[in-house]
């Protein structure tokens, strides 16, 4: 059942990091693939010639692309272990709209927070805040988004924290100071080894960033 | 089993049109209420308080946002009839990576091919005739995206066709003569029940863009 997986990635991606939790979340070995965005593989080209993007998940030699669509696969394929989607239909519904949710506003937030200064940057930065305390809201008092147990919203956030460092340098505020039980969440899922194992180090993460800004001339 | 189930929606919205389509698949006898988008019910902003759109589905007083989430939803819970997911998860996940597809590429590309002018709007016809090459040939020579059957795909970009006219008449070009085996497959669409009592008139949607524009202040 489990045959041959690959996974096309790139280390400081968040879209790669769900992935590859959900993959450990599953205990599926897999043979995992560093690409040169600068120089990207024949394979991958192959493999994702409509958007040409990383994570690429190749089960057995057939492709399937974007990260949220990834783990839903792996979740319904290795479905005898570690559930990520919760049975009901409603709350699947639910996990999909917050999972949504992180897609529309996390990432193109979080990139305005690092790459820009001035008014453009402090309104980024004040709707970040808001899209975090949003899912704060829907947090609540469960240790995961998925209730008692780690679950898709949890896996398609958590990548994210790795990058907190840098948004909060580049942008100086503090997260944690405006948003305290998501970090506590945070810190809860860095536990789990799945996790653990697949953000990448966030000082790594900032030092990427700074070589990007140079790269791309941004001051 | 007593179900109420209310579909807040916007008639010429291709978002509102996949829910009614799905409803009508699986014979769902539904309450519809229109919205003014320029003045919104207080239902709607408390049934969808995070992106205050349409179309939201409320099924026995709870709210389920966002319309491809919505479908899945309806087929999860109506599994019954219709099915408009396969059941193999590869299936599964190249009909959601399609429909990811129409929603990045052809609502805002397509948006663009008639709200502006000269060079813009030139690349913009561009890319949404290539975007639909590609959709052309994930079809094949299958009846359906779906296959046999009308299915999760076909709901999601046959929800344009009554905008593809508008889409012609302002870009003063041919969708039929560059993709004429998926102007075949849309029109096939429409001999379904719960697609052609679905979707507005093509003439009423492209005197809708024309007043848009005019308010829009868009010449």
């Amino acid at each position: 059942m489990e045959g041959e997986v690959v996974l096309l990635d790139f280390w400081p991606s968040m879209f790669g990091m769900r992935t590859r939790i959900a993959l450990a979340e599953k205990q599926i070995k897999y043979e995992y693939r560093e690409e040169d965005l600068r120089n990207k593989s024949a394979l991958l080209l192959q493999m994702n010639p409509v958007h040409k993007k990383i994570p690429v998940l190749i089960h057995n030699g057939k492709p399937i692309c974007e990260s949220l669509i990834q783990v839903q696969y792996i979740d319904e394929v290795w479905n005898d272990r570690a559930p990520l989607l919760p049975p009901n239909p409603y709350q699947r519904a639910t996990a999909r709209f917050w999972a949504d949710f992180v897609d529309k506003k996390i990432y193109d937030l979080g990139a305005k927070v690092w790459r820009t200064k001035g008014e453009e940057q402090e309104a980024a930065k004040k709707e970040f805040i808001e899209c975090l305390k949003l899912l704060e809201g829907q947090l609540g008092d469960n240790p995961y988004f998925g209730g008692k147990d780690f679950g898709f919203v949890d896996v398609a956030l958590v990548p994210f924290y790795c990058w907190f460092y840098t948004y909060e340098k580049f942008g100086s505020f503090s997260i944690e100071a405006e948003c305290p039980k998501l970090i506590a969440w945070a810190k809860r899922c860095m536990q789990k080894e799945s996790v653990a194992k697949s953000l990448a180090d966030q000082e790594k993460i900032y030092d990427f960033v700074l070589q990007l800004k140079k790269a791309l001339g941004i001051e | 089993m007593a179900e109420e189930v209310v579909l807040l929606d916007f008639w010429a919205s291709p978002f509102g049109i996949r829910v009614r389509i799905a409803l009508a698949e699986k014979g769902i006898k539904y309450e519809r209420r229109e919205e003014d988008l320029r003045n919104k019910s207080g239902l709607l902003l408390q049934m969808n308080p995070v992106h205050k759109k349409i179309p939201v589905l409320i099924h026995n007083a709870k709210p389920i946002c966002e319309s491809l989430i919505q479908v899945q939803y309806i087929d999860e819970v109506w599994h019954d009839k219709a099915p408009l997911l396969p059941a193999d998860p590869y299936k599964r996940a190249t009909a959601r990576f399609w429909a990811d597809f129409v929603d990045k590429k052809i609502y805002e590309v397509g948006g663009k091919t008639w709200k502006t002018k000269g060079e813009e709007q030139a690349r913009a016809q561009k890319e949404f005739m290539e975007s639909l090459k590609l959709l052309e040939g994930e079809l094949g020579d299958k009846a359906y995206f779906g296959g046999e059957n009308l299915g999760y795909l076909d709901i999601a970009l046959v929800s344009y066709y009554c905008w593809f006219h508008v889409y012609e008449k302002f870009g003063g070009f041919s969708i039929e003569a560059e993709c004429p085996k998926l102007t075949a497959w849309a029109k096939r669409c429409m001999q379904k029940e719960s697609v052609a009592k679905s979707v507005p008139d093509q003439q009423k949607v492209y005197e809708f863009a024309l007043h848009l524009k005019k308010i829009l202040g868009i010449e």
